[in-house]
């Protein structure tokens, strides 16, 4: 049976509650680190497990938590990222739905390391009913000792605030998101200086996804050491996958990192398997914003390795024949997907969420969506195949924030990998833009 | 559909969930407040006019512009009357895989609006928003806090029937 760090305890019975959750050993981390670790204790157990940033940018988080800057007198915040919206990602949601006392521990458990007295929880605000379930939990756990004031007779003091996002994207970038905690627009602020200097009303800050932080607890209660040999090389721990799209079982998945895609996309343990009767054409592996890979690359790398489920083995062959782990949302696509429709979908959504501030990307996805919606209902000309590329390359890297980045991937790896299909489209106009179209020619060869 | 009344003022309830919510923040830090104050005022008068975010700014201690733009930046905040139950439908990649199109079809069909109307008796206003976090139980759509998961046509009659009671 593979290792479960955040879910082995997510069916039972319960386990929402304090008194539940508790009984399968909760809050023990929370104790052990106050009552005979240092914050610097914590801080080097987080190094040593090697985890990496689970929201999507995969940055050690031991790493970034030693930037934090302590200048005297000035409070430090961490800031807990749960503005989960990237498409094909819901493994967030599902953690703190299911069990918040996970990362309410976390949080305390992280927050006494950083020397923060003050921490909050962003969470998008149409998760309303989630940030309900999470309030209950840390009015729970105020009132076992485990937050407030004198935590546990340290002398230690920890308020934890759940806010409320607006429906904004880009306030998963954490600079937006630290704009927007301040009660402004999401609009990413220039780099430097960094969060760690100049975050949240201008103090030293930490941003950290709710999956990372919900492991430290089992990083306190096992060590670092332990965290990390749990893994493959630096890809070390378990990851949630947000399985979606043409497969026998959605859902949310925790994976050692290393499984392979093979036995991630076809055990009954995970997805099961495409979805009966159909066969596997593409992969988005990590998230919307990651490159689409066609299925002869999925299972393999171009080099005919068995491709597994890790940071390295996804972005192996760089861009041209790989993608990345992301943020972990795994959209799986059958025969009867029309990549076309699928990319002009994803611009669109690009070009929603674009905040506005840099032109590049407010001009560059509006471009893409448009050129892409026109090749889907029968209006493109080939001349559009290489004004999108063009276009992807000019919003790439020329952005304050990766949201160009996140738009230009999908579009150029769509053309990489599935040219043909544009190019039915348009030299088929009448055919393609019918409801359900799909070019059949790629995955025939 | 509910019209803003003039002088605004939340519930006394309400009015001690604001005051709650701006003592969270460190001193001088109310401006913080702003998204989920907007939201207690969407709950309550259903979407946010320009005299509810003039009222916002008072209670908040700054410019009304300061309003504005927050709630003319965030989709979530509605900037018009709506109809007593607002659907948000999902239009994004993954929904569109499991159906998501195809219920949508049927849901505009069934309403007779499209996406932005309200039913003429006001009890539906349709929205599309973008990925909702629910992605494995597509198609998927939300009304206020709950959401509405594994949609398909028998559900959508279901659900549209059991709200329109």
């Amino acid at each position: 049976m593979a290792i479960k760090i955040l879910t082995e305890h997510i069916n039972v019975p319960g386990i929402e509650t304090f008194e539940v959750y508790r009984k399968q050993g909760g809050y023990t981390a929370v104790e052990k680190a106050i009552k005979t670790m240092t914050p610097e204790e914590v801080v080097e157990e987080a190094k040593k497990s090697g985890i990496r940033g689970r929201g999507g940018a995969g940055f050690p988080m031991g790493m970034k938590w030693g930037f934090l800057a302590k200048p005297e007198g000035v409070p430090r915040y961490l800031v807990c990222n749960a503005d989960e919206s990237e498409p094909g990602t819901f493994k967030d949601h599902h953690l703190m739905k299911c069990i918040p006392h996970l990362l309410i521990e976390g949080m305390i458990v992280s927050s006494f390391a950083l020397g923060a007295n003050k921490s909050f929880i962003y969470v998008r605000g149409e998760l309303m009913y989630v940030i309900r379930i999470l309030e209950k939990a840390i009015e729970e756990a105020k009132a076992n000792g485990f937050l407030g004031k004198n935590i546990l007779g340290s002398g230690y003091d920890l308020e934890l605030v759940v806010q409320p996002g607006g429906g904004a994207y880009i306030c998963g970038e954490e600079t937006a998101l630290l704009e927007s905690l301040e009660g402004k627009r999401g609009n990413p602020r220039n780099k430097p200086p960094f969060p760690a200097v100049k975050g949240l009303y201008q103090s030293p800050t930490v941003v950290n996804n709710v999956e990372s932080i919900s492991n430290m607890p089992w990083v306190i209660n096992h060590g670092g050491d332990a965290y990390a040999a749990i893994g493959i090389g630096r890809s070390t721990g378990t990851k949630l996958i947000s399985a979606s799209g043409h497969i026998q079982k959605p859902g949310v998945y925790e994976i050692e990192l290393g499984v392979s895609v093979d036995e991630f996309l076809n055990s009954d343990e995970y997805c099961g398997g495409v979805r009966k009767g159909h066969y596997l054409k593409a992969l988005v592996a990590g998230g919307s914003s990651v490159p689409i890979l066609p299925a002869h690359l999925i299972t393999k790398t171009a080099a005919g390795e068995d491709r597994l489920m890790s940071y390295e083995s996804l972005s192996d062959g760089g861009f041209a024949t790989g993608t990345m782990l992301g943020s972990g949302g795994f959209i799986v696509f059958d025969e009867t997907a029309c990549i076309v429709r699928n990319t002009w979908n994803f611009s669109r959504f690009y070009h929603h969420e674009s905040c506005g501030q840099c032109s590049p990307c407010r001009e560059g996805t509006g471009w893409m969506e448009k050129v892409l919606h026109r090749i889907e209902h029968g209006h493109g000309s080939m001349h559009d195949i290489d004004l999108l590329v063009d276009v992807a390359k000019k919003i790439e890297g020329n952005t304050i924030c990766p949201l160009g980045d996140a738009a230009a991937w999908p579009v150029a790896s769509a053309i990489r990998h599935f040219r043909d299909e544009f190019e039915w489209h348009i030299t088929n106009p009448q055919e393609a833009s019918q409801p359900g179209a799909v070019f059949m020619g790629a995955v025939l060869a | 559909m509910t019209e803003t009344p003039n002088p605004v003022a939340f519930t006394p309830e309400r009015l001690a969930k604001v005051k709650e919510i701006i003592a969270r923040y460190p001193e001088g830090r109310q401006k913080s407040a702003l998204l989920p104050v907007l939201h207690v005022a969407q709950e309550q008068w259903g979407w946010v006019s320009s005299e509810v975010m003039d009222h916002v700014a008072e209670l908040l201690s700054i410019e009304p512009v300061e309003v504005y733009e927050v709630a003319t930046f965030y989709t979530m905040y509605h900037l018009d009357a709506v109809g007593k139950h607002v659907i948000e439908y999902c239009r994004t990649g993954p929904c569109c895989l499991m159906g998501g199109e195809e219920i949508y079809d049927y849901l505009k069909q069934k309403l007779g609006i499209q996406a932005g109307q309200t039913t003429p008796d006001g009890l539906f206003t349709l929205k599309e928003v973008e990925c909702l976090a629910a992605c494995g139980w597509g198609p998927v759509f939300q009304i206020r806090e709950k959401f509405y998961m594994n949609l398909t046509r028998e559900k959508v009659d279901e659900i549209i029937e059991e709200l329109s009671k």
